[in-house]
């Protein structure tokens, strides 16, 4: 078995963006998703010497991660009284007539399939990205999901603009049929 | 035959010029090669469809990802962590 090794300098260029997608589906807000991605990163230095290279950095840090989810749900649970689920119809007594129209699914809706479908999504995509080459990895991401200029990203990287595509397509190459073989 | 050769373009050019139109940064006259291009060559077609498939699913509003600014703070915060130990 090869022994993986460790190297927080790499990290945050390296997962943070398939931790964040792991994370912002089960808590559902950026902010405390990017805080808990943050401290799954310190919680990750501190028990380095614990990492035994059976696993990939990943699948480590995923369990470290999803260990701070847990954590944060208990937390927000022992504010008594705010995490408790509410039904407004239990106790409003004189509210009357279409209680079970309200309640019928609206057919328009997303269904969970297509949920979970999108959410699996952000995984592939940057499962798929992760195994580009850093430079392709950075300039596809900062071209097609951040929108930058042409310009600023050939200024930033020094290089030209008929560079950048060439960048650019065996990245889209790559990642098309990455996506083809986990997704399509 | 200088005429012809503006007018088709190899796969080559025709894929860059797919490329930048997934960007909305292809002018018009190199969209107009790209469309007489594709209308002969059906391996360009098939890579101009899958070139819009990944644009959907990358754009979609489901794949998050951290901008730029905040990554540099974390990384700021993770190497004063890392000193510290």
């Amino acid at each position: 078995m090869s022994i993986n090794s460790i190297d927080p300098n790499t990290w945050i260029d390296k997962y943070s963006d398939y931790l964040f997608n792991y994370t912002i589906v089960r808590v559902d807000d950026k902010e405390i998703a990017q805080d808990l991605v943050q401290e799954t990163f310190f919680a990750g230095l501190k028990s380095m010497k614990n990492f035994k290279g059976e696993a990939s950095e990943r699948t480590w840090l995923i369990s470290i991660l999803k260990r701070k989810i847990i954590d944060h749900y208990r937390k927000i649970n022992s504010n008594k009284g705010k995490a408790e689920v509410r039904m407004s119809y239990a106790g409003d007594a004189n509210t009357e007539g279409d209680w079970l129209e309200e309640r019928v699914a609206d057919p328009f809706d997303s269904n969970a399939e297509s949920e979970i479908e999108n959410t699996e999504l952000g995984l592939a995509i940057h499962n798929c990205l992760g195994k580009l080459p850093k430079k392709q990895a950075t300039i596809f991401k900062l071209k097609t999901m951040q929108g930058f200029d042409t310009e600023a990203i050939c200024n930033d990287f020094d290089i030209t603009a008929s560079n950048l595509w060439v960048i650019i397509h065996r990245a889209r190459t790559a990642m098309a049929e990455c996506l083809e073989k986990n997704w399509f | 035959m200088i005429i012809i050769n503006k007018i088709f373009v190899n796969c080559g050019d025709a894929n860059h010029f797919c490329d930048k139109n997934q960007y909305k940064e292809a002018t018009f006259w190199e969209k107009v090669r790209l469309n007489i291009h594709m209308a002969y060559c059906k391996a360009c077609r098939k890579y101009s469809s899958n070139n819009e498939k990944l644009t959907k699913l990358v754009k979609n509003p489901k794949v998050f990802s951290i901008n730029q600014s905040s990554k540099e703070m974390m990384k700021e915060q993770l190497r004063k962590k890392m000193s510290e130990i």
